[in-house]
């Protein structure tokens, strides 16, 4: 076979044929019965998609689309005609002929008691989705004895690095901090649940600080945490000197200034300054994760 | 994982091969014969698709599993199974970066990755290919937009009369025929005295730059350096003129590009301090000054002039960028979707356009050999929480920073007498700086680890040799023969 020379790189390649991608596997259809409403799905839905593609608004704490469900909050909870108990959404796949009620007075009943009984021993106060619901169900926390009475998780707030605060005594052990750390996300496993019953809690191996834990700070953790028990460190100095203003603050999406991977940032500005650094979960590249760098490497910009 | 340490991320893979630094291509040859020799290769594929692949062949013979695992330092077994695992997987990619790049034969060392993946197919498909990690969030697109020696934007060449003539009657202006310097030939030609005024924007080559002793004194010959940067910088430090920027990231509007070619929106969410202009601004200023007008265009606008002039970028309008998350080049009108992968026309048949040839490359060592003097292999790189020379990652708190280190084994801790902790003095036959020494289990003996995150503690790039790729003009970053001293007493090591 004769050699040939090499491509002569001043000629620009012609134009190839559009990527082929593999073909999606058609997935069978079922018919579910949804509030009374025949609903057709793909076989392996979960009812929390199904409800939501109906436009049934179905509460989640624990569940992130990102995160493999554990089941824990009780909140998505359905009831599942034929089913002793009520059944979480978030999890449960549809299965043929089934009928659903997802906003039953039992539905409604066991949402609200699982309200009542978080917000009576966790403090709320910096979960708005949390407080929302709890408008939505009618919620009395106090029911479970006045401020006070009632057993709570309320404890310090852990300061113990420049980055970020964690304040268990906001934590109402959804578990997706964890997941984020473990396989769903960073894979660095620096925390985990330990302890039993109302003594359950997040912690790192053996209660260490988090500077002498696995932690590399990449702040996925904060990312999914939806109370605010995980919150950044300048956000938390900002809360208690009472100058967290979201009504003052813009979210401009923007790319990450460091490595080539080319995650969205999506930066918060209060007054002029970077307050806080997020990024969306349906940004394409990494579904909301970042690294240390993209979620903290920011402070240069304000001490300019 | 192939990588001489073994990095967290070797800990994840199924199998780690801690090749001796700079012995890529006795591995990447070895493996080649060892699907050749296990009759793995895609013969249909090679057939149609390729050149050279009988020279080839002859070629790696030499290459076999025994003399790879004298060289390479990895067992024949290990690189048996590499070559078996990778031919035989339905879809395999190679994903690289400047551990085969940062060496005097750095090209070469592509050349022969790309090889494999000629030899089995793993190319032009979804889930397969060849994929060069970018390590900035723009280092793509600066190449996109023409800042190499030999390419307009859209990588046309500027030595096809055609293309330069398309750039020439848009601009008004005659471009030169000719290629120019890439950045070691630039410093090449500051020696000779060609090269007596520069204008740096968003780099600092006073510290990243290999050899800065060298690098340093030539900067400082200059008839004149600019600088523009957004923070004060160990270049703009010795610049006659310093334009200060703003950070492109956020207080200012644009597209950057990543490593699979996503080109995507940056935006600007802050105003640049007083004082601190945006760089297109900068530079149409300049221009003025220069006596020609190019007017205030917007980021838009000049992206616009861009898609007019580049077929790969046409079909990406900023509404299209910001709606699509980011397209991947080539996206050649408003209706295509631009394209995961690349090189798919080598799976039409015919081929569309040139076959793609076999190289024959050759296992070269490092520049910088190892002696009895100099006896220790010094390889550079990141950390996790750091970023090149530290310009903007020193300036925020993280609380798993230490202090810069030398990363030895603590088998030659033992050997040379010194513990976690004391400060040794690290030489090569370019410079010599100090350090704390720390162990790290993920090196061998004989290996040694530093960054140039901080280079005003450890200037990591004194030591380092200027060995320059003549193909790519990248430097031998990653090998570089040392000698570890106890600062207390006689030569160790």
């Amino acid at each position: 076979m004769s050699v040939q020379k090499a491509p002569d790189l001043k000629n620009p390649l012609p134009r190839g044929p559009l990527p082929v991608f593999p073909p999606e596997r058609m997935a069978k259809t079922i018919e579910i019965t949804l509030d009374g409403r025949k609903v057709t799905v793909a076989e392996g839905t979960t009812l929390l998609e199904a409800a939501r593609s109906a436009g049934i608004d179905t509460p989640t704490l624990c569940f992130l689309e990102t995160l493999t469900p554990v089941n824990v909050c009780r909140i998505c909870v359905v009831e599942v005609e034929g089913s002793r108990a009520l059944v979480p959404a978030c999890s449960r796949k549809a299965e043929a002929g089934m009928a659903v009620r997802t906003d039953s007075e039992r539905v409604r009943l066991s949402r609200r008691l699982v309200l009542e009984l978080l917000a009576s021993s966790v403090d709320v106060s910096t979960a708005p989705q949390i407080q929302e619901y709890m408008r939505r169900y009618g919620a009395k926390p106090e029911r479970f004895g006045a401020a006070g009475h009632a057993e709570t998780v309320a404890q310090p707030v852990k300061i113990d690095n420049e980055l970020y605060v964690r304040d268990y005594a906001k934590c109402i052990l959804c578990y997706k901090c964890v997941e984020a750390c473990g396989v769903d996300a960073q894979n660095t496993f620096a925390i985990a649940v330990a302890g039993r019953g109302f003594g359950a809690r997040i912690s790192t191996e053996y209660n260490v600080p988090l500077p002498d834990s696995a932690c590399v700070y990449c702040g996925n953790c904060i990312g999914v945490c939806p109370t605010g028990a995980l919150m950044f460190r300048s956000e938390h100095g900002m809360r208690k000197a009472g100058d967290w203003d979201e009504t003052r603050q813009t979210r401009t999406d923007t790319i990450c200034p460091y490595c080539g991977v080319g995650c969205t940032l999506t930066v918060h500005t209060q007054d002029e300054k970077i307050v806080k650094v997020t990024s969306p979960l349906e940004q394409p590249i990494t579904r909301g994760n970042l690294c240390i760098k993209g979620r903290f490497g920011w402070e240069w910009i304000n001490q300019k | 994982m192939v990588d001489p340490r073994r990095t967290s991320s070797a800990q994840w893979a199924e199998r780690w091969l801690g090749l001796n630094v700079g012995s890529d291509i006795a591995l990447a040859n070895a493996v080649a014969r060892e699907i050749l020799a296990a009759g793995l290769q895609n013969r249909e594929f090679i057939e149609n698709a390729t050149s050279g692949f009988e020279e080839f062949r002859a070629h790696v013979q030499k290459y076999t599993l025994e003399h790879a695992e004298k060289t390479c330092g990895v067992p024949a077994e290990t690189i048996r199974e590499l070559a078996h695992g990778y031919a035989r997987a339905g879809r395999a990619q190679i994903c690289w970066t400047l551990g085969i790049t940062e060496h005097r034969n750095g090209v070469d060392n592509v050349l022969a990755l790309i090889n494999l993946a000629l030899l089995t197919g793993h190319v032009g498909r979804y889930g397969s290919g060849l994929n060069p990690l970018r390590g900035q969030n723009n280092v793509q697109g600066g190449g996109d937009m023409g800042a190499l020696p030999d390419r307009l934007p859209g990588f046309q060449h500027v030595e096809n009369d055609e293309l330069r003539g398309k750039f020439e009657r848009a601009w008004g202006v005659k471009i030169p025929a000719q290629r120019g310097w890439h950045l070691s030939g630039m410093f090449d030609a500051m020696e000779r005295g060609q090269l007596k005024a520069l204008y740096v924007i968003g780099e600092n080559p006073a510290h990243s730059e290999s050899d800065q002793h060298r690098t340093q004194k030539l900067l400082e010959g200059l008839d004149i350096l600019v600088v523009q940067d957004t923070l004060m910088t160990r270049t703009a430090e010795m610049a006659e003129v310093v334009f200060p920027a703003a950070a492109g990231w956020c207080e200012s509007d644009g597209t950057v590009t990543n490593s699979e070619r996503r080109v995507q929106r940056v935006r600007k969410a802050l105003a640049p301090p007083a004082g601190v202009r945006d760089d297109i601004e900068i530079l149409c200023a300049l221009a003025r000054a220069m006596g020609k007008d190019l007017g205030q265009p917007s980021a838009e606008e000049l992206w616009n002039e861009l898609r007019a002039l580049s077929p790969m970028h046409a079909g990406m309008s900023y509404a299209r960028l910001a709606n699509a998350q980011g397209l991947q080049w080539p996206c050649y009108d408003e209706t295509h979707p631009g394209e995961q992968y690349l090189h798919g026309r080598l799976w039409e048949r015919p081929v569309i356009g040139p076959l793609a040839p076999f190289s024959c490359v050759e296992d070269v060592p490092p520049a910088d050999a190892l002696d009895e003097e100099y006896p220790v292999r010094l390889t550079t790189g990141r950390r996790l929480d750091s970023y090149n020379t530290g310009v903007q990652s020193s300036r925020y708190a993280s609380p798993g920073r230490r202090e810069e280190t030398l990363d030895i084994s603590a088998e030659d801790g033992k050997a040379w007498g010194v513990v976690e902790g004391e400060r040794v003095r690290v030489l090569s036959r370019r410079g010599a700086v100090e350090a704390p020494v720390r162990f790290d289990a993920g090196l061998r003996a004989g290996l040694a680890f530093l960054t140039f995150h901080f280079p005003e503690q450890v200037a990591t790039n004194e030591l380092t040799v200027d060995a320059v790729d003549p193909k790519s003009g990248t430097s031998e970053f990653k090998a570089t023969a040392v000698r570890i001293e106890k600062i207390s007493g006689a030569a160790k090591g």
